[in-house]
């Protein structure tokens, strides 16, 4: 195609008016961004930071302080339930790991083309249906009237039904149960890479299981691995409603913390001064598990 | 071990055992949600009374009001889907703009901006609930003390769930269809632009339909994740609740199969979408 048969609009168009455009373009797709992450996500934090920073001495008078954070190690509650959720989602977190890893190896390596496939559909179903369902059908299963205790008395293990929901157990069920696909996904992606060749050269070389395990496996899924972790330990730390009905009054999550300064007691400074905690423990264990895995943000998110 | 290996009886025994408890362990909570749907007993819990359509068709005569009686239920379903719907088109839009803006576009600053949209993901659902919710007041406040405005859809209330939700799940619908635009073939683009399509038409007749895949998928997803979300939600909702909201209201006082019976109308309604889409795309679905 010879240059005299390009349109007229595209031939006289100027260099001028093509920056402009360009500019116009530019600030068209910019603006919807812009607006959506400065009205949503930037300046909400910003007045949050300002709230926690700030105590009520009169009515509409706020002076700056750091009472809010000064309350939370002040008062023994505060903090024991911050630790107690930290520790509970790090424990979520590595039964996870745990049951996850092997379903992911029989997906990645053992099951084959449609079988394969078939078996991650499978294990994709239950996470289609909101929390509030399944978590409907471990109240069914373990509360005192439930399937579970029905069945263990049916059995001859215990003589009478025994209550199975509220108990630290059953919150950690629960959150595991919510979150084994955000650890299935990047684990299945990170095992599927590793070359089969090289467990093979492995065990010709006389390696056993365990070694091949130790020293291949681990070290290629790695990525997935702490990719996994990060986000179930986010999302177990930012649960409200499995905690909550699973276990009941016992439950003490700090999310429940953050609703109850908010909505019932209607004292925003603490609320917001709390959520500024969970929001900085869940960002160092992000930076802490990119920095230990010699990640990227970018990449990580991409995964999952 | 892998299967060009051997693999000793008892290994593949564990195996097959492990796979098969571990997928009971998926299934058992959504077959007793479905099963209990159907008992002819006022609470959800066995033993089995016989069965009965009561939790879907029974109405306040009969002593029980079936889910299709339901009217406080079915408000909320179908606020729930109105919020949905605008998640869902807010999210396509601002989606795309970014997607483009981050495969396409060069300005200073990108990468920052790159990183700042990634960012709601890492938030938990609850702070970015009370964060907007503060920060909605504030303005609101603002605009009623400086110029007496009344900005009452920055009160809690269904559009701030909106705005909520939106919030992060943008960035899901950002990441897909971003993804789709990254494989483009761009010499399909060249070719159209040489052949005289001006930058509209080829958006309209090339990129668009191209991006037909990823849009369709990131409306379910948004569709999906705006009627399941919980965290966020609870913090901003008003007086009219959603499904979710209620649903939880009624579980901590201990509910009637009704809720069973919304239930199993949420998993069929999810697996249609759910089964749609991967027919649509016929490749494997990632959440």
């Amino acid at each position: 195609m010879s240059e005299s048969s390009l349109p007229a609009g595209a031939a006289t168009e100027t260099p001028l008016a093509g920056r402009w455009s360009a500019r116009l373009t530019l600030g068209l797709l910019l603006a919807p961004a812009l607006l959506w992450l400065l009205a949503l996500i930037v300046l909400p934090h910003i007045d949050l930071a300002l709230l926690s920073l700030r105590e009520r001495v009169g009515p509409r008078q706020y002076v700056a302080s750091l009472a809010q954070y000064r309350t939370f190690f002040a008062e023994p509650l505060y903090w024991h339930v911050f630790v107690r959720t930290a520790v509970m989602s790090v424990f979520a977190t590595l039964l996870t790991l745990l049951l996850a890893f092997p379903i992911a190896w029989i997906i990645a390596k053992l099951a084959r083309g449609r079988a394969a496939s078939l078996l991650f559909i499978l294990c994709l179903i239950p996470f289609w249906v909101s929390e509030t369902v399944r978590t409907l059908g471990w109240m069914i299963l373990l509360r005192e009237s439930g399937v579970l205790p029905g069945l263990l008395m049916k059995l001859g293990l215990t003589s009478v039904p025994v209550e199975l929901l509220y108990h630290d157990a059953t919150i950690l069920v629960g959150l595991v149960y919510t979150s084994l696909l955000f650890m299935l996904v990047p684990l299945i992606s990170s095992l599927e890479s590793l070359d089969n060749s090289l467990i093979e050269a492995a065990y010709d070389l006389g390696a056993n299981g365990f070694a091949v395990l130790r020293t291949i496996v681990i070290p290629h899924a790695a990525p997935g691995i702490t990719a996994g972790c990060i986000v179930v330990f986010m999302l177990t730390l930012g649960n409200y409603l499995t905690p909550t009905l699973l276990g009941g009054k016992n439950s003490q999550w700090f999310t429940e913390q953050i609703y109850t300064q908010f909505i019932t007691r209607f004292n925003w400074e603490q609320g917001a001064a709390f959520g500024f905690l969970l929001l900085g423990l869940s960002t160092a264990i992000v930076i802490v598990g990119l920095r230990l895995s010699g990640q990227r943000f970018g990449e990580v998110m991409r995964r999952t | 071990m892998i299967p060009s290996l051997p693999r000793p009886f008892w290994l593949r025994t564990a195996t097959a055992v492990y796979l098969i408890a571990f997928l009971a362990f998926l299934f058992l909570p959504l077959i007793v949600v479905a099963v209990f749907a159907f008992n002819d007993a006022p609470y959800p819990a066995p033993p089995w009374h016989g069965f009965t359509l009561d939790w879907f068709a029974g109405n306040a005569t009969k002593g029980r009001v079936g889910l299709f009686q339901d009217q406080e239920l079915l408000a909320s379903i179908g606020t729930s889907c109105i919020v949905a719907v605008w998640v869902t088109l807010l999210s396509l839009v601002v989606g795309t703009c970014s997607a483009f803006l981050i495969e396409r576009a060069r300005f200073p600053g990108k990468q920052l901006l790159s990183i700042f949209m990634l960012a709601p993901l890492v938030i938990p659902g609850v702070i970015l609930g009370i964060s907007i919710l503060a920060f909605a007041s504030r303005v609101a406040d603002l605009g009623e003390d400086l110029f007496s405005w009344e900005l009452d859809f920055l009160r809690p209330g269904l559009p701030l769930v909106v705005l909520g939700q939106f919030s992060f799940i943008a960035t899901i619908a950002t990441l897909t269809i971003s993804a789709r635009l990254r494989r483009f073939d761009a010499s399909l683009e060249e070719a159209a632009l040489n052949l005289g399509a001006s930058k509209f038409a080829v958006f309209m007749h090339i990129l668009l339909p191209y991006l037909r895949p990823s849009l369709l998928g990131s409306a379910a997803i948004s569709f999906l994740m705006s009627f399941a979300d919980f965290n966020t939600t609870l913090m901003l909702v008003g007086s009219d609740s959603p499904l979710t909201v209620m649903m939880y209201g009624r579980m901590r006082e201990g509910a009637t199969p009704v809720l069973n019976a919304v239930s199993l109308f949420l998993m069929l309604a999810s697996a249609v979408i759910a089964v749609s889409l991967m027919r649509g795309s016929g490749s494997r679905p990632r959440s």
